[in-house]
């Protein structure tokens, strides 16, 4: 797929000498949902800021649909739409001038149609005379989405875009995402809820201490360093593991009634198999059994701590 | 040219003038009003006049020139801190908008407010004293003149503030008193001799000469001079605002 992004050995060291991001090389494919994982301070928004002009590189390159963004500044930001993760807004204004507002900044004529449209997709409509210190948080952070969409971007980034919204709006905002690249949107979410990129992203790409760890599609992901985990409910408890089952990584509970055998994504088959006959074999009899998966979750947080 | 841009924020300026018009047009005036009671009733009453205007209308425009000074200074620092305040700078600079662009719509804007506001305190002293403008097109020039390039510097001041007291510092503690020692409610020909020389360093003897030259044809200075330190206060502002653009100073990290 064609890249509508390609960033190359990006780096930034602020005035203060913190370092926040090292030699970041990324793709993005036109059309897709990335979402950028990362703790606090890892990187993320630096990132994001670069593309979008708010902050300076110290090195390195980013292009826009082919646009370099410091030689052909314009050309790449008019096709980017940005959701800032703080809520920041001009308290007295309208919800309909500042959303206006936004698309006359990218050089668009008013066009009433598309702004109403915008504001009905965002359930912001019956609010649209309202002045923005009367929202609420939740709807302040959609007129925030409002505002980044005013202007018709191919590219929408969205800087934690539900941190601190209830379950309904984001589920909203999730459908919003999933139809914006239904309309060829490519959007690059960051997030802190490992469960919204589970939900929404296309890949997934890691950073931390301003290294970016690593990308991959979100399914490759899930199947390359993900776990599995059978858990064995005993007939009758063990007191150790028996000796023939000590070539799998297994555990046994306290009570010495459930037996977990932890392996491989990538050895699902005979690995499960194998296990299950040396057990019949070994004279153990359980009368129930149970699978679970790693979730994206659960690598985020090993990959993070492999490089603390 | 990105013209949406510039009428975007231009228009979104104007906008908060008119939310704000207490602040910004009303209590001038009453100002304004104020300073011909004191200065052009109590006082005036014990000056003759100046060569050969009566003080009332002497003061004219003095007292235009300390309104659009400081107005100029404070919309347009206002105008540019607010965002930077509340952090919805973010979208004025991720937006396809140069520097140049971003410094029409915000200057300007706070240059259109301080003309307006000059009229209308013109159109008040009319009610007070007798008005004469004796060189229309030129009274026009310096107005807009001294109004474009006191925004610039507002808009400088608004870039350079990392607090709101800073904000205040410069009209107050610079603009005023300079305004009040440049020839506004007397002429610096009545000053001793070494004091007229101390007064000819404070540039904004140069903006009020020039602007009442304009109405009655006297000056403290040759009006040529006035005219190009007009044009050289416009040159540095200019130049300021070009390097914080290139540096990103206080606006990008």
């Amino acid at each position: 797929m064609e890249n509508i992004i390609d960033i190359s050995g990006l780096s930034k060291q602020y005035a203060s000498g913190f370092v926040a991001l090292k030699a970041v090389d990324l793709t993005i494919s036109r059309g897709e949902i990335f979402a950028l994982l990362g703790p606090n301070g890892a990187g993320k928004t630096t990132l994001i800021s670069i593309v979008c002009g708010i902050v300076r590189a110290t090195t390195g390159r980013v292009l826009v649909d082919g646009n370099d963004i410091v030689r052909n500044w314009r050309a790449a930001r008019s096709l980017i739409g940005l959701v800032p993760q703080e809520l920041t807004t001009d308290a007295f204004e309208s919800v309909w001038n500042t959303v206006s507002f936004t698309r006359g900044l990218f050089g668009l004529r008013a066009n009433p149609a598309h702004i109403e449209s915008v504001l009905r997709a965002l359930a912001l409509w019956d609010k649209k005379d309202s002045r923005i210190m009367t929202l609420s948080g939740g709807m302040k952070r959609r007129l925030l989405i409002a505002k980044a969409l005013a202007h018709e971007p191919r590219i929408l980034f969205l800087d934690e875009p539900t941190a601190g919204v209830d379950v309904d709006l984001r589920h909203d905002m999730w459908q919003l995402v999933s139809r914006l690249r239904g309309e060829g949107v490519t959007v690059i979410l960051t997030t802190h809820y490992i469960e919204e990129a589970e939900e929404m992203a296309d890949r997934v790409g890691v950073i931390n201490k301003g290294e970016l760890v690593l990308v991959r599609n979100k399914a490759d992901l899930l199947h390359e360093f993900g776990t599995r985990r059978l858990t064995l409910r005993l007939r009758r408890p063990l007191v150790e593991v028996p000796e023939a089952l000590r070539a799998w990584r297994l555990e046994l509970s306290s009570d010495g009634r459930e037996l977990t055998c932890f392996y491989d994504s990538k050895h699902v088959g005979d690995g499960v198999g194998q296990f299950l006959e040396r057990v019949r074999e070994a004279g153990i009899e359980f009368n129930d059994l149970a699978t679970a998966e790693s979730s994206l979750e659960d690598i985020f947080v090993s990959l993070v701590r492999e490089k603390r | 040219m990105n013209i949406e841009a510039v009428s975007a924020i231009y228009r979104f300026e104007m906008a908060r003038a008119r939310r704000t018009v207490t602040q910004t047009i009303v209590s001038p005036v009453i100002s304004t009003s104020l300073y011909f009671v004191v200065f052009g009733a109590a006082i005036g009453s014990r000056i003759q006049n100046v060569g050969g205007v009566s003080y009332g209308s002497f003061i004219v425009p003095g007292l235009v020139m300390l309104s659009l000074l400081g107005q100029s200074i404070s919309n347009a620092s206002f105008g540019i801190y607010f965002p930077r305040f509340t952090g919805t700078i973010y979208e004025v600079l991720s937006a396809p908008v140069s520097p140049m662009e971003i410094v029409l719509g915000y200057a300007g804007a706070a240059a259109t407010k301080s003309v307006i506001l000059g009229v209308i305190i013109l159109a008040t002293a009319g009610l007070f004293v007798p008005l004469h403008v004796a060189h229309p097109l030129w009274m026009v020039a310096f107005l807009v003149l001294t109004a474009v390039t006191f925004s610039l510097y507002g808009f400088i001041i608004g870039i350079w503030a990392d607090g709101f007291e800073k904000l205040q510092i410069v009209p107050l503690l610079i603009i005023t008193p300079l305004t009040f020692l440049g020839g506004s409610f007397y002429s610096i020909d009545m000053l001793p001799p070494a004091w007229r020389t101390v007064a000819l360093a404070n540039p904004v003897v140069y903006l009020i000469s020039g602007f009442r030259w304009s109405f009655y044809g006297l000056a403290d200075v040759n009006v040529g001079v006035s005219l190009g330190m007009t044009a050289l206060f416009l040159a540095v502002a200019l130049i300021v605002v070009a390097w914080i653009f290139r540096t990103g100073y206080r606006l990008q990290t």
